[in-house]
């Protein structure tokens, strides 16, 4: 790991109020590619009948993990913004199960990343969700 | 014929559904959101919050947060729209289970301020297993969307 890629992913999360408020982790980082988990969490709950957590959590938890593996890439932008993110929901996660996010930045032009990510309880066989997206690159600091 | 009911016993009985359906997840409690109704139209508010931020720089709206506030205006709408005609038939609605999101599409379209963000959704499709949903999200100016969403859903099956 770089030292750039170090430090982004010491303050990825910490700098993040919303991904900090869902307790999200970042567990691994690196040339163009980001793991992050988040515990399950009553207040994540989207389905209280099951306990099943709520799409939304994914979501919020993919479009991090996105987020991050663009940071990391080889071309090192400065900035990254989400354009446009899909979805797909292929099961319920089971309750009371950490979920493991993993994103891979595989390609980015000059203004663009383009990201697949997907999203794994206990069993990492049968992933939960899947995503794919593409983000904005901000190559030069505008500050 | 049948006198109409008075308007405050009508308010009241939609008014409760529509509260016992978004108390009863806590995940949208936890992002603060809450539906305003005119009719059976929903408009749903997320006032802004500092956890709801994601790019404390510019600062801006965690994309997260607002995947999840249009995903959870459509569930409410779909959900709201299939309860509709048994709730107005003075029938119990209590036990109806909620959509389950297939996919969901966010279009970022402009970053999201520091303010309070409102969502319409639009059913364009809903079939008797599967629906297709349409929402929008703004803040200062209803024509300014800051993102727009298409999902698709399982409906609930009455009989399991």
């Amino acid at each position: 790991m770089t030292d750039r890629q170090d430090k982004i992913a010491k303050q990825f999360i910490a700098a993040l109020p919303h991904a900090k408020a869902l307790g999200m982790e970042l567990t691994q980082i690196g040339h163009g590619h980001a793991t992050i988990t988040m515990p399950y969490d009553q207040k994540l709950v989207g389905d209280p009948e099951t306990g099943v957590i709520h799409g939304g959590a994914v979501s919020a938890l993919l479009d991090t993990c996105g987020g991050a593996a663009v940071m990391v890439h080889d071309s090192e932008p400065v900035g990254t913004a989400t354009l446009d993110l899909r979805i797909d929901y292929m099961r319920p996660a089971k309750p009371g199960d950490t979920i493991t996010a993993t994103a891979e930045c595989y390609h980015v032009t000059r203004s663009v990343a383009f990201v697949r990510a997907v999203a794994c309880d206990a069993d990492t066989a049968r992933p939960v969700a899947t995503a794919t997206g593409a983000f904005t690159i901000q190559s030069t600091s505008v500050l | 014929m049948k006198r109409p009911e008075p308007v405050q016993v009508i308010k009241q009985r939609r008014d409760a559904a529509l509260q016992r359906l978004v108390e009863g997840v806590p995940y949208i409690q936890f992002l603060g959101i809450r539906f305003d109704r005119r009719g059976d139209e929903l408009t749903g508010v997320m006032p802004y919050r500092d956890m709801l931020i994601g790019n404390p720089m510019l600062p801006a709206l965690h994309g997260g947060a607002t995947a999840a506030f249009l995903e959870t205006t459509a569930i409410i709408e779909l959900s709201w729209a299939m309860m509709w005609d048994q709730m107005e038939a003075g029938q119990d609605v209590a036990s109806l289970r909620l959509p389950k999101t297939i996919d969901f599409t966010v279009d970022y379209l402009r970053s999201g301020l520091p303010r309070d963000a409102y969502a319409r959704a639009r059913i364009n499709r809903s079939g008797r297993r599967y629906a297709s949903v349409h929402v929008e999200a703004w803040q200062d100016n209803r024509a300014r969307l800051f993102a727009q969403a298409t999902g698709h859903f399982l409906m609930p099956q009455k009989d399991g």
